[in-house]
């Protein structure tokens, strides 16, 4: 299944939030979308899941997703969203406990997850009890739990420390080598973007218009040790582009 | 650093404080010397015994009403009409909120009048409910009840506001049902708050229970305060006051058990 945006367009009232956005997400790839604070990057992914319309444009479904996809369009959160009455366990079991399976199944949905996310001896513990990057793994295993078409990932690793935010890298990037999964994932840290991304899409400040694709057709496992100085060329050109864009978006929000 | 001629010393420290910490034996310690010292105050007759009773004549008091077998006749009655009064204002108090958390139509319709009705002390009431309901037990339950059912109905939905939106859109994003983002999300996260409002609305129910008692009632503590006042037997009514004191401390309690098993995934 493919993701089409096709000419979105959004707005808050009187004010122009994304104009005329048009790109694919095609299967099994990881699309990045950066931009200065305040573009409209989390609206754009709340506009793909379906938790705001747009104001113009459509976001199409192309072909089906795979029938076992219990959630073919999944969210993974900043702040993670992780109940905090409920376990590990029961955080995951959340997710599916308005499906149809049987309870046997449903655990063993939940064993298989967590032990993707190397989570299995911490399925009893509460949300209070677990670091910021473990919360974010639950978070993970969350979304894998449903078996999602495409996942939609907003800043996942902001909240994260520096050192915690390279760990998950490798285990995200570890996941797609084992099973490519498709992603939008949406940051504002260049070095994410170029780590994780087939593609990049450049957002230039509000109201959000694209400004550059840039693809990397370098392979996902190894990228950062192999090709060490194509992603730091690569990343300083990003940043030439969102210099001024974010210099820009930075002195509107002291005027506004 | 220049060795040997700029002097050393420790850097004061300025920290600290501003943390109060539980000390178990103080809060007992303090009730002990008190009650000695009353107690040695009115032997020597520093006190009168008709101003304030010796707790030991108070507590004399008690024992009579326990042998009479009048304080459970009293009590009784008083923990009927409390635990009715309660637990109706706080169903109905609960139901209605939860409508007002979750409905733009309920809350508008709710809100003012809950703010109306709210702040009028329900005892200037009760002679209207004794108007409507009789003299009987109903009209002090029905006091009870209206004085727990405004205040649950403002925790409720506060509560309910309270929960963290960011919850309820995770909930919407995996295309969980209404009603199971309203059960698993929205009113365990607005647990907290209810149970808070519980501790309020238990402290107004005894505090109306009383009044109510001292207007209209034969039996119940608050009637029999009432008559120990009116034969100026203050042992008698030290030792009332001393049972509600009780009673507020076991609701407490209670709530502080049913909050520790509740919410046990908070810190």
């Amino acid at each position: 299944m493919d993701l089409h945006l096709s000419h979105v367009s959004h707005r808050y009232g009187a004010v122009e939030v994304l104009d005329d956005i048009d790109f694919t997400i095609s299967q099994g790839h990881i699309v990045c979308i950066i931009g200065p604070s305040g573009c409209g990057k989390s609206t754009l992914l709340r506009l793909i899941g379906g938790l705001e319309q747009p104001s113009g444009g459509v976001v199409l479904q192309i072909g089906e997703p795979p029938p076992d996809s219990r959630n073919p369009l999944t969210y993974i959160f900043q702040d993670f969203a992780l109940l905090p009455w409920r376990t590990v366990r029961g955080n995951v079991s959340l997710v599916l406990e308005d499906q149809p399976l049987a309870q046997s199944a449903r655990g063993a949905i939940i064993d298989d997850v967590l032990r993707r996310t190397k989570l299995s001896e911490f399925g009893d513990a509460y949300p209070r009890q677990l670091s910021g990057g473990m919360k974010q793994r639950v978070a993970i295993a969350r979304a894998l739990s449903v078996n999602p078409a495409c996942l939609l990932m907003d800043e996942p690793l902001s909240a994260l420390d520096s050192q915690t935010r390279e760990l998950l890298m490798d285990d995200l990037v570890e996941l797609w080598s084992r099973e490519p999964f498709t992603a939008c994932y949406v940051t504002h840290n260049l070095g994410e973007a170029v780590r994780l991304g087939h593609k990049v899409i450049v957002l230039s400040r509000r109201p959000g218009r694209i400004r550059e694709v840039v693809d990397i057709d370098l392979p996902l496992a190894g990228r950062s040790v192999a090709h060490r100085g194509a992603l730091e060329s690569l990343q300083d050109r990003l940043w030439t582009l969102l210099r001024e864009e974010a210099l820009a978006a930075d002195q509107e929000l002291a005027d506004a | 650093m220049p060795e040997g001629r700029a002097p050393a010393r420790p850097v004061g420290f300025r920290g600290g404080g501003f943390a109060p910490r539980p000390v178990g034996v103080v809060g007992p310690l303090v009730f002990v010397i008190l009650l000695v010292f009353w107690e040695i105050g009115s032997r020597l007759g520093w006190i009168s015994a008709l101003v304030l009773p010796a707790p030991s004549a108070a507590l004399a008091a008690l024992r009579d009403l326990f042998d009479s077998g009048l304080l459970f006749k009293h009590l009784g009655a008083s923990l009927q009409r409390l635990v009715l009064g309660w637990c109706l204002g706080t169903l109905l108090g609960v139901a209605v909120g939860v409508a007002a958390g979750l409905f733009s139509l309920a809350r508008a319709g709710v809100v003012p009048l809950v703010s109306a009705i709210f702040p009028i002390p329900k005892i200037a009431l009760l002679p209207l409910f004794i108007i409507w309901f009789g003299i009987g037990e109903e009209s002090k339950v029905a006091t009870i009840f209206f004085g727990v059912f405004f205040p649950t109905v403002i925790a409720v939905y506060g509560g309910i506001d309270n929960v963290d939106r960011g919850l309820v859109r995770m909930g919407q994003s995996f295309g969980l049902s209404w009603t199971s983002i309203v059960r698993k999300i929205i009113l365990p996260g607005a647990l907290p708050a209810m149970l808070s409002g519980f501790r309020i609305t238990a402290s107004i129910a005894i505090i109306l229970l009383v009044a109510a008692e001292m207007i209209a009632a034969e039996f119940g503590v608050g009637a029999y305060i009432l008559m120990a006042g009116n034969l100026m037997a203050t042992d008698q009514l030290i030792a009332g006051v001393a049972i509600l004191s009780v009673l507020g401390l076991v609701v407490g309690w209670l709530i502080g058990r049913a909050e520790r098993f509740l919410l046990r995934w908070r810190a």
